[in-house]
């Protein structure tokens, strides 16, 4: 191992689950050890929530609802837009209604496996007991999921499971949920219990004393940066897949918030852990700029496959049934193309390089929905799909009724984010940390509507229930406007906002995004190598300090101006990719979604080495130049026994 | 394909907005039509101009950010969002107009960018049910009928985006209202706050700067999720049992 890469810093561990009992009485163990705030008290609290997404936005109602104090703030113009909004299959939950061998320890164990052994037991148990809550809390308040004739909901199935426990809102699962907690969140902005800030983004933690304290904003309207101070701060401000530029993520999403709270002291774990999604519209030009998921919903009826012969360039109509390879089904037919997203994509991207793929460049394979409109009726496929067959029709030109779609993996979720403990603390105290954000209940892969079940579950039942512990030494001293800690935040942000408007170079945000996108994409993607990950380590520092002397940014600092925002979150995607691969380096075995060539089974499959990497690497972060100090947490199971995972 | 694009450029609301007309070549069917002002504003940007502000997030058409008035229409001309509309649409040599949405209820922020607050203004006012997080019975305690369930999830589709808003003459905000009001209404419990939620919600969308429904229609042509005039009858129709019933405004 090249130890210049990286510091060795102290281990890390999780102090908070009571592990003197069994896992099933952790989570109500830790809430009845935990100290709790007197209604009266938690109305001299204030809590700052970044972001509306699930976890931002089911946290403030409910925080608000307790009786705190909350200021909320977001990026986008509505609270309702959050990035959430676009997630389509579903969320998962252990009610076993379809009586078929469900429970919350197979929803544990199948999280647990899914995750390729790379996460925390009692974190997942916790969220596969809170999964049931979840579409109680949901169905009372008005989001209208699927149902079946009698009346009662409806599931599907979505991959690493044989069970269906997936329940689902046509193809808008993320929609129906996250405007049932924007409801939930204007009603308490209406009881005058949440104070919103639309359009204002967080650009700096402002640490007192080793505390989170507050946050420094800009106003993305009039430019105007400012400093909110509370008692505690709750980061649920998303997933940074757009390092990669090209992902299926909203445009705006960033890691901006996390990152700054980061270079304050948080530390960020696993952030080589990164989710590609099988099913995506394949890129089609340069101007491309963004891909667009086709649900993994879509993977319960439409079969995979590409030509058997390389260079098949007919049709695919007129490819018969005997010269096809459904290759998914060929090699697991026991979960056939229900397989985890890593298996999937991964198995996607070799028949391609084996020069079977299909359309344009030859990055794509068929998913094909013939045998299901046969079975089904065309009726019936358009109820349970129609929105995706059409959002597929309008993008490409063809359609997906008389032709197999085409479809290519692309960048999804990142599994990576700020470390946190079992109550969702960061490594910085009074930071917490909910959803995408935070790194915790994953793996090293997250299996399909887990997101949203986490997100939630974060949001609605653990942070409020795990912050009263810290606020039970609150409130805390108050932090006077003029204290050093909030005007060296403020002066950083500003002079940043000055730096980039100064430098006038020639080269555009958007470029250099693109190319930092392609790199990371290349070397830091779906397949890795230490060989790769060096050169794209040599490329970045030249390609950070190219954009800080020759990035061109438009406009001025005093009105609306999307091209700084742009930059500020480049800025932070430059260094969070050195990051990535960095610790995708050092991590020299394949789990999950982290696939090192070096490290595969004979039949080419993830081979993880659980001697050397049965931990969780959370980073500490070291000014320019310095490199990174690693904390290792080590991973224990104690009730799912380590192994292979064989979806065969 | 070469086309010329007269787009609205307002740096400001203080300052007063004018047209300005942009030539683009090479401009690719398969393009979206925000990918094809992505193509403008990097030219812009380079050339030391002011890039076109538009507001856009998800791109796949559920966020309901973006939303221009393209050749007079509210999203273009198909019935889907702006991010969804693609240049395959257009011809060679076209010339199109770019304008923000334009209602009182949405001042301009900058460009194309306008402020839509008012809708969470609407939704505070009313539009939820009170479920405090915690207190749910199970999900299966109440069945609800599939028919009631389907249409309110077609009810619950809608965006936010304003293009009904923009489209009515009256610049109205009522079938976003109607499609929430419907929404909570069909559902089991939606019920105990049936009366005074339509009530509130109309109250606030009356004292935005939104017009009056007059039953144009021309709201639900240009929808992108296709909400339906038949929401607006059912408000109607809730709105004045519940002023019969007498629900006035909690507080
Ligand atoms: C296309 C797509 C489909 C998906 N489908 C599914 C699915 O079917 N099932 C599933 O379980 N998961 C799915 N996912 C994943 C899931 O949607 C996300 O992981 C989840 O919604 C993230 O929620 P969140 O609350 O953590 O963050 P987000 O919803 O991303 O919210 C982030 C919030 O933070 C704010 N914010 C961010 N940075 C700042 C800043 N610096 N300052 C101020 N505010 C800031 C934003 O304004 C926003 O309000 C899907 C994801 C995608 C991309
Ligand atoms: S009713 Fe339709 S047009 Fe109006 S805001 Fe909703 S989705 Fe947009
Ligand atoms: S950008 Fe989200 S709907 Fe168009």
């Amino acid at each position: 191992m090249a130890l210049e890469l990286f510091l060795e810093g102290d281990p890390i561990a999780d102090t908070k689950a009571p592990t003197d009992v069994p896992i099933g009485e952790r989570w109500s163990e830790r809430k009845f050890r935990g100290k709790l705030v007197n209604p009266a008290n938690r109305r001299k609290m204030t809590i700052i929530v970044v972001g509306t997404g699930l976890a931002g936005g089911a946290a403030a109602a409910t925080l608000a609802e307790a009786g705190y104090k909350v200021k909320s703030f977001w990026f986008q113009d509505s609270p309702r837009r959050a990035h959430s909004i676009a997630a389509q299959g579903g969320i998962n939950a252990a009610k076993n209604y379809r009586n078929d061998g469900d429970s919350v320890h197979r929803l544990f164990y199948d999280t647990v496996k899914g995750g390729d052994f790379r996460s925390r037991e009692d974190n997942v148990h916790r969220l596969a007991e809170i999964s049931t809550q979840i579409i109680d809390q949901c169905v009372a308040q008005g989001v209208p999921f699927a149902r079946e004739y009698g009346g009662l909901l409806d599931n599907r199935s979505f991959g690493g499971a044989q069970v269906s426990r997936t329940f689902y809102a046509r193809g808008q699962t993320g929609q129906q949920l996250l405007i049932g907690a924007y409801q939930a969140f204007e009603r308490q902005v209406a009881a005058g219990n949440i104070e919103t800030h639309s359009r204002t983004e967080m650009l700096d933690l402002v640490v007192v004393d080793g505390k989170a304290r507050g946050i420094v904003v800009r106003d993305l309207v009039t430019g105007e940066v400012t400093t909110h101070v509370a008692d505690v701060v709750v980061l649920g401000t998303g997933g940074y897949s757009n390092v990669y530029y090209l992902s299926t993520n909203a445009k705006g999403s960033n890691t901006t918030a996390i990152w700054r709270a980061h270079k304050r002291g948080a530390y960020f774990a696993n952030p080589c852990y990164t989710q590609i999604h099988p099913t995506c519209i394949p890129v089609s030009g340069d101007y491309q700029s963004k891909l667009t998921l086709m649900s993994e919903s879509l993977r319960n009826d439409g079969r995979v496959w590409v030509p058997k012969e390389r260079g098949d360039s007919r049709p695919p109509q007129d490819i018969p049934e005997d010269e096809r390879d459904y290759y998914l089904e060929r090699k697991y037919p026991a979960f056939g193309n229900l397989v985890p997203r890593d298996i999937a994509s991964r198995q996607a991207k070799n028949v391609c390089d084996e020069g079977r793929g299909v359309g344009p460049g030859g990055l794509g394979v068929y998913l094909d929905f013939a045998e299901a409109i046969q079975r089904l009726g065309r009726k019936a496929v358009e109820a349970k799909y129609g929105n995706l067959f059409d959002m597929y029709a309008r993008i490409t030109g063809e359609d997906p009724y008389s032709a197999p779609m085409r479809i290519y993996p692309a960048v999804h979720y990142t599994m990576g984010g700020l470390w946190v403990d079992y109550d969702l603390q960061s490594t910085i105290p009074g930071l917490f940390v909910i959803g995408e954000a935070n790194f915790s209940d994953h793996g090293a892969n997250r299996l399909g509507a887990s997101a949203l079940m986490q997100g939630l579950s974060d949001g609605y039942f653990v942070l409020p229930n795990t912050i009263t512990d810290y606020l039970s030494a609150g409130p805390f001293e108050k932090v006077p406007a003029d204290h050093p800690a909030i005007v060296e935040a403020e002066a950083g942000v500003k002079a940043q906002v000055e730096k980039f408007l100064s430098i006038n170079g020639t080269r555009t945000v958007a470029s250099f995004h693109r190319e930092l996108g392609r790199l990371v994409w290349d070397y830091c993607g779906m397949e890795r190598t230490a060989e790769g990950l060096r050169k794209a380590l040599d490329r970045i520092p030249e390609l950070r300090k190219e954009f800080w002397t020759n990035v061109k940014v438009a406009g001025d600092a005093h009105t609306f101006n999307q091209n700084l925002e742009h930059a500020a979150r480049v800025a932070d995607f430059i260094e969070l990719a050195e990051l990535m691969c960095i610790d995708a380096l050092h991590r020299e075995e394949s789990c999950g979604g982290h696939f090192r060539a070096e490290s595969q089974t004979p039949e080419g499959e993830a081979l993880r080495n659980d001697e050397e990497f049965a931990y969780v690497a959370a980073w500490g972060w070291t000014p320019e130049g310095e490199p990174p100090v690693l904390h290792r947490e080590a991973l224990e199971y104690e009730y799912v026994h380590l192994a292979q995972r064989s979806y065969k | 394909m070469q086309l010329t694009l007269r787009v609205w450029r307002q740096p400001s609301p203080q300052v007063k907005g004018k047209m300005a007309n942009y030539h683009l070549t090479d401009v690719s069917e398969d393009m979206s039509f925000l990918e094809m002002l992505d193509v403008l504003n990097e030219q812009l940007i380079l050339d030391g101009e002011d890039p076109i502000a538009f507001d856009h997030d998800c791109r796949e058409g559920i966020c309901g950010s973006c939303g221009l008035m393209i050749n007079g229409i509210a999203h273009g001309p198909e019935q889907t969002t702006t991010c969804q509309l693609h240049m395959r649409s257009f011809s060679d040599g076209d010339t199109i107009d770019i304008e923000p949405w334009r209602s009182g209820g949405f001042p301009v922020v900058k460009d194309l960018v306008v402020d839509r607050s008012a809708f969470d203004r609407i939704i505070s006012a009313g539009g939820f049910i009170s479920a405090p997080t915690g207190t749910a019975p199970d999900a299966h305690a109440t069945p609800v009928p599939k028919v009631d369930a389907d249409a309110a999830f077609d009810a619950a589709t809608c965006i936010g985006c304003g293009a009904c808003v923009a489209a009515c003459p009256n610049g109205s905000a009522m079938l976003f209202t109607a499609a929430k009001v419907t929404h909570l209404g069909l559902l089991p419990q939606g019920q105990p706050e049936r009366d005074s939620r339509v009530v509130k919600m109309v109250a606030q969308q009356d004292a935005e700067d939104f017009g009056g429904c007059t039953n144009i229609g021309e709201c639900s042509a240009v929808c992108p999720k296709g909400i339906s005039m038949e929401t607006i009858s059912r408000l109607n129709h809730d709105l004045l049992g519940a002023l019969r019933a007498n629900a006035v405004p909690a507080s």
